[in-house]
């Protein structure tokens, strides 16, 4: 039975991939869907949800579509939290992997910068990298991913350490090739698996301090992402809750179909290695 | 001592595991009798640890019971820790890593006993000191992980008989020790039992070392019951060929005598 | 207590590199942001001459290299002179100070609710793992945990404060009350109920669930049968021996959370308009004040030091195993 089977067959992989994959097709055909710029006025200003068919889910002070802003949203909530997660496993894994290897005062110095790294709050590092750089799309990515590399390159290492005592790389060092090409092709590729299985965690994160840094307006203002609409919905939060509610709502369950995929992936994981 | 303590009929347990089921006993018959010295003897996978969980009724939930199990003697099953004292294989991980020694004992003589706390502190270091540990009051206060395994396998003893039980569960009780280690625990075993005239079910894959201080003998093989008899008769004239083959494979290795003059 | 104090100091000495890798960070930092030190002075005594700037660039050894500067910037710390802030006009330090003790009560009453009731919580989930009880506390939790914390703090407020009334919807205290003593302690900690849950219960939901995990793993080992074996009270089964072996790793990620809830005080602070640390950083951040963010940073960093110390200790006195000579599990 494949993995994909036996994580449809468990309830949290079934509803978690399913949630994926309908934000997936949201984030792809937003401009579709809605093609027009999702912070244009298109109506009369807060038009409660629910109440007008062209509007169902209302529009906010300026008259902005919230619907229209919520699937474009998608697209940034998805595409920061993707990204940020490709750029910490790369770092991560390049930086676990070179400290695993090289041993000794290379080792102890990475390591140490790991340490620096994690106890300083991603948040607080985010917030000052952005500050400092400018909110754009990529800088936020890559503050995201000041915080979250750390993990990534601590079981890379450790993953490394491990593999490095193997016969197929005594065999490769045997056979004459060099320190870097058996880092590459012969350890990174049998060191990566696990640390790909963070994935997950760290794009749920990513997206949550994407969103958090937008609420507190550092992010790039000519996008529309969750985050900058909670922290737009707040002016008016006691009069029309439901346009910071929604964007909220949409982060959980993005949050959620991300933890539920995880955990039913986890399960088919450890299901078909039991069987093995 | 002729009363049955214990009779089993048509016991059969099977684990079930992802849809399909497996058999680890197989419809077994077997009476044991208060005061006797009963060993199960096997290879692992023979069954006779889950005769003897079953017995202990601490079967998994993963586990399917049918037969019956009576208790002619007491008319009630033995109450775990206060009619049955378990001693399991391996006492590194029998005993709980970030509890002291002594709390682990003393709790079963507070709960079964009716003792108070201090009372039943001053139980565990007597049983402490009962099992032959040096230095009990020292041992009261100490984690599992500072004992050897010697020791440790003493405190499961200590905790097993805590509350005086009737019958005495071990399952391979010695397997994760040293021959040396080996020998002395499993005199103090004899020696416990023969002086509170305990029941003891000694489960070993090893015939020498159940040879040494059984009464009878039971042998397992797959699941089910080879042949069951006096120590002495199916040691000597064994019925069946399995029976004949375990002890040929293991006297020939002239084992030391384990019990000849083991107790002091 | 000896074997704790050894871990300890050794925990001190080995982030005594940590600490300055994260100060050159911070300089490095100072170096990118716009303007230097004495901008920032002149900024907030409203100018000066160019004579002025000019001797007050040398005597702060701005017109060094990079090297001697960066010297100069650790000396400075090692005096706890952390700069000027631009948006105060005031020592970094004596800002920082004065903003502190309202985050670390906002901290630690999160910390003890999200520990307190999550590990509880976990413990019932964990007493009988695959009961209904279980299923529903999982899956509560692990919505829980996909709730942003911000988000979280906003609907609390409208629910809690806007609608019932129950709290105030913001501050930290009510405003020229004239309280005094305990009166003022109740007046502040009703300020901080909401985002104290705010805060918290995104961890309780970390926390449940690890404990929860914790237990059924524990329950598979062989002490939880011997525990069984031995016709012990379900109760004393359940939390001397289960739980009190799945509360370890929930100790250990304490330490380990101790930075993100850090950061995440920051957002809740401003949510609830509390003038604390984390608000400090926002307006660091809206106020472009390098110094004041460095600061923050360093000082935030020098915080996780200390909790995951406290941590360390707490792990020691809880696990026996963990020797002054042995690693941490």
């Amino acid at each position: 039975m494949s993995v994909l089977s036996r994580l449809l067959r468990s309830p949290e992989g079934a509803i978690g991939l399913a949630i994926l994959v309908l934000l997936a097709l949201m984030a792809l055909f937003a401009g579709v869907i809605f093609p027009r710029d999702p912070l244009s006025i298109v109506g009369p200003a807060l038009v409660p949800p629910f109440t007008d068919g062209l509007f169902p889910l209302g529009t906010d002070r300026l008259g902005r579509d919230v619907l229209a802003e919520l699937v474009h949203g998608a697209r940034a909530s998805l595409a920061v939290g993707i990204a940020a997660a490709v750029v910490s496993l790369v770092i991560g894994s390049v930086v676990g992997t070179l400290a695993g290897f090289a041993g000794g005062l290379v080792d102890e110095a990475l390591m140490r910068i790991v340490d620096a790294f994690q106890i300083v709050p991603a948040f607080l590092l985010a917030l000052a990298f952005v500050s400092v750089a400018g909110a754009s799309l990529p800088v936020v990515v890559f503050a995201i991913a000041l915080g979250a590399w750390t993990a990534p390159a601590r079981l890379a290492r450790a993953e490394v350490l491990s593999i490095r005592e193997r016969d197929y790389v005594a065999a490769a060092r045997v056979i004459g090739m060099r320190p870097l090409e058996i880092a590459l092709r012969e350890v990174l590729p049998n060191a990566l698996p696990p640390v790909l299985a963070l994935s997950s965690v760290i794009v749920a994160s990513s997206v949550l301090i994407e969103a958090a840094l937008s609420f507190l307006g550092l992010s790039d203002p000519n996008i529309v992402t969750w985050g900058s609409m909670i922290s737009e919905g707040r002016n008016v939060l006691r009069s029309a809750p439901f346009l910071s509610i929604f964007p909220g709502m949409a982060l959980m369950v993005t949050v959620l179909g991300v933890y539920l995929f995880s955990e039913g992936l986890a399960q088919a994981l450890a299901k078909r290695r039991a069987r093995a | 001592m002729s009363e049955t303590l214990a009779r089993l009929s048509g016991l059969t347990v099977a684990y079930r595991t992802d849809g399909t089921s497996s058999i680890a006993l197989d419809a077994v018959d077997l009476d044991i009798m208060a005061g006797e010295r009963l060993a199960l003897i096997g290879e692992s996978g023979s069954g006779k640890s889950t005769l003897a969980l079953a017995l202990a009724r601490l079967l998994p939930g993963t586990a399917d019971v049918s037969g019956r199990i009576s208790w002619p003697a007491d008319g009630h099953a033995p109450l775990p820790g206060r009619d049955y004292g378990f001693v399991f294989q391996d006492a590194g991980a029998s005993l709980n890593p970030v509890l002291p020694v002594g709390e682990q004992i003393a709790e079963v003589a507070q709960r079964h006993l009716g003792m108070a706390w201090r009372e039943a502190y001053r139980r565990a270091r007597n049983l402490l000191a009962r099992v032959r540990i040096p230095q009990p009051d020292a041992v009261l206060r100490a984690y599992p992980h500072q004992l050897s395994g010697g020791q440790r396998q003493r405190v499961g003893i200590a905790s097993a008989i805590a509350a005086q039980p009737r019958l005495l569960i071990a399952d391979e009780p010695t397997s994760a020790l040293d021959m040396v280690v080996q020998a002395e625990i499993v005199a103090l075993l004899d020696e416990l039992v023969r002086e509170d005239g305990m029941t003891l079910l000694f489960i070993t894959h090893d015939i020498a070392l159940a040879s040494g201080f059984a009464d009878r003998i039971a042998v397992f093989r797959y699941g089910g019951l080879v042949e069951a008899g006096l120590a002495a008769e199916v040691l000597s004239r064994p019925t069946e060929r399995y029976t004949a083959a375990l002890i040929a494979s293991h006297i020939d290795l002239s084992t030391p005598p384990l019990i000849a003059g083991g107790a002091p | 207590m000896r074997r704790a104090f050894l871990l300890a100091r050794r925990r001190l000495v080995s982030s005594i590199p940590v600490l300055l890798i994260v100060i050159a960070g911070a300089f490095l930092l100072l170096e990118a942001a716009p303007g230097d030190a004495v901008d920032a002075y002149l900024l907030s005594i409203g100018g000066g001459d160019p004579a002025l700037v000019q001797s007050l660039r040398e005597s702060y050894g701005l017109d060094q290299s990079v090297f001697a500067r960066l010297w100069l910037y650790v000396t400075a710390l090692a005096r706890l002179d952390l700069g000027w802030s631009v948006v105060f006009g005031r020592p970094v330090l004596d800002v920082i100070l004065e903003r502190l003790p309202t985050t670390l009560w906002l901290m630690g009453s999160a910390v003890a609710l999200s520990f307190g009731l999550g590990s509880l919580l976990g413990i019932v989930a964990g007493a009988r793992p695959g009961s209904a009880t279980d299923r529903a506390l999982s899956i509560g939790s692990l919505a829980l945990y996909a709730v942003p914390s911000f988000w979280l703090g906003l609907v609390l407020s409208v629910v809690f404060a806007v609608q019932l009334r129950w709290f105030p919807t913001s501050g930290i205290e009510t405003i020229a009350s004239g309280r005094q003593g305990f009166s003022r302690a109740l007046d502040i900690a009703w300020h901080l109920v909401l985002p104290v849950a705010s805060l918290g219960f995104i961890y309780l939901a970390l926390f449940l669930r690890m404990m929860r995990t914790g237990m059924a793993e524990a329950w598979r080992q062989d002490f939880a049968l011997a525990a069984r074996a031995k016709g012990l009270a379900r109760r004393r089964i359940v939390v001397r021996h289960i739980a009190r072996n799945a509360l370890l790793p929930l100790v250990t990620m304490l330490g380990l959370q101790a930075a993100t809830m850090l950061g995440g005080s920051v957002v809740i602070e401003s949510v609830f308009a509390i003038p604390g640390f984390g608000r400090l950083a926002q307006e660091a951040v809206a106020g472009r004040d390098a110094p004041l963010l460095t600061g923050i940073i360093i000082v935030s960093a020098l915080l996780v030091i200390l909790v995951n110390l406290v941590v360390d200790i707490a792990y020691a006195m809880l696990d026996p195993r963990v020797g002054a000579t042995g690693a941490a599990a």
